[in-house]
């Protein structure tokens, strides 16, 4: 169902369209929520907050403001919001693992099925990000999970959080730009121990 | 992130990955059961598990708002019990994984035993007025207690009702929860059961004390309620006050009108005056 038929639906009815709206954005919410909190069972807790914190919004609005609404950002505030409360567990700092060992035992990176072994590589490359992301200040890391992550457009970033467009792309672009120097100083440090 | 390994120097790398691409990539999946848990939670869908209970192994199917469900677990294969559930209440029912929660599971348990103060939610959405007045009524009768249809019917100021109230116990969604079982025809007799028929319903008050054969050979020797000839009050007969009757001041009678032409007064806490309208209809 995509999401202007899913307006209506919810427009109709609330209760009989939810599941539809849990169904078709629940992959995202979970997504935003993980790379903001970088902790699962945070982050199933905070999905599920969100959208009962939706559903009770739904349930107090008439017809003509859910019509009116933009469904993606919408949600994507909603996590966001409900997230920030959540964010008090110590980030988990220890680093990725290694794939060292994995390509000395003949691991091959040009397989492109998923092994076991590429399954690992996925999970510690995520692993990495999350710890990247995690050394963002809050307001920035949440502005580039929802612009390159979740996909929402600047605008829809702005409305979304009531923040300024140029705040928001602004954010974006320091966001990006500490990423960058983090993998830069992540590879000087490669090269020194390397060199050790 | 397999990092270039070398040069070490001037040639300063510019932007090492594409970090926009890569973000895009840290895109995931939901955890498996957070649809359900979520809409569960909500009361938009419903989780059943199996429980113990003194007539084997029920399923109990609940929400974030309350129980909405028990049934007996024999014979019912998954897929009937959802169409089952679905036809009745709009919800999905999906089987828990992780059993009932610990605490609706112990205050189940202790209300089959008989504590009625514990508090369990229902979830009775979509039921009439009616049938919830009529439920909520048989809460009230202690364990190891019975009373007739027509009592409830008149409890609730429907005196003429006794058939519809037969009809709402048939109908009652949570059995054991909502002790239908401790309500029984008017003529005396132990009368119909949802969860499984009349010898379960005879099965589970023998287990909360009341001894059905003698209840009905009570009835069948026209005896519907007794008295004391002490404190000239008369009750139900397995009202906890006419249990405590002794034997040589029992004194029965075939109706309200008998007791009172004979100048004994209602129990207050069984209140017989309203029980004796109308025989019953069979739940």
């Amino acid at each position: 169902m995509d999401d202007s038929t899913l307006i209506e639906a919810l427009a109709r009815d609330v209760d009989g369209a939810f599941e539809a709206l849990v169904h078709g954005h629940q992959d995202r919410l979970y997504t935003i929520a993980l790379r903001l909190l970088a902790d699962p069972a945070d982050a199933e807790e905070v999905t599920q907050d969100a959208f009962a914190r939706a559903h009770r919004a739904l349930c107090a609005w008439d017809a003509d403001r859910i019509r009116a609404l933009a469904l993606r950002p919408w949600l994507a505030a909603i996590v966001v919001n409900a997230g920030r409360n959540r964010r008090r567990r110590p980030v988990d700092r220890r680093p990725a693992v290694s794939l060292g060992p994995l390509l000395a035992s003949g691991f091959d990176p040009g397989d492109d099925r998923p092994t076991p072994e590429t399954v690992a590589e996925r999970r510690v490359e995520a692993a990495t990000w999350t710890r990247r992301l995690a050394g963002l200040p809050p307001g920035v890391r949440a502005v580039v999970i929802l612009r390159h992550v979740d996909g929402l457009s600047y605008t829809e970033i702005a409305t979304a959080l009531g923040r300024p467009e140029g705040t928001v792309k602004a954010q974006v672009h320091r966001g990006l730009r500490r990423l960058r120097a983090m993998i830069e100083d992540e590879r000087a440090e490669e090269r020194r121990e390397m060199t050790a | 992130m397999t990092g270039s390994t070398g040069s070490t120097g001037s040639t300063a790398p510019a932007v090492p990955d594409d970090i926009e691409a890569a973000l895009a990539a840290l895109a995931t999946s939901a955890p498996g059961g957070l649809a359900v848990a979520t809409l569960a939670a909500l009361g938009l869908a419903d989780l059943y598990a199996t429980m113990p209970s003194p007539l084997g192994d029920v399923l109990v199917t609940w929400n974030g708002r309350g129980v909405s469900a028990v049934s007996l677990a024999e014979n019912e294969e998954p897929a009937a019990l959802e169409a089952r559930h679905f036809a009745a209440t709009g919800r999905r029912a999906t089987r828990a994984t992780g059993g009932l929660p610990a605490v609706l599971a112990r205050a189940i348990a202790r209300r089959m035993s008989g504590d009625r103060r514990v508090r369990i939610a229902l979830d009775l959405r979509g039921r009439g007025d009616f049938e919830r007045q009529v439920w909520l009524k048989a809460l009230e009768i202690p364990s190891g207690e019975v009373r007739p249809y027509g009592w409830i019917a008149a409890e609730i100021g429907r005196p003429r009702a006794v058939r519809a109230v037969g009809s709402a116990l048939g109908h009652n969604p949570v059995p054991l929860i909502v002790p239908c079982h401790r309500v029984v025809r008017g003529d005396g007799t132990i009368g119909q059961y949802s969860l499984g028929g009349p010898a379960n319903k005879r099965a589970i008050l023998a287990a909360e004390g009341v001894d059905p054969d003698a209840l009905e050979a009570m009835a069948r020797a026209g005896v519907r309620l007794i008295g004391s000839d002490s404190t000239r009050i008369v009750c139900h007969p397995t009202c906890r006050n006419a249990r405590r009757i002794r034997a040589d001041h029992r004194v029965p009678f075939r109706s309200i009108t008998a007791a009172s032409d004979a100048g004994y007064r209602p129990c207050r806490v069984c209140r017989p005056a309203s029980s004796l309208v109308g025989t019953g209809a069979a739940a």
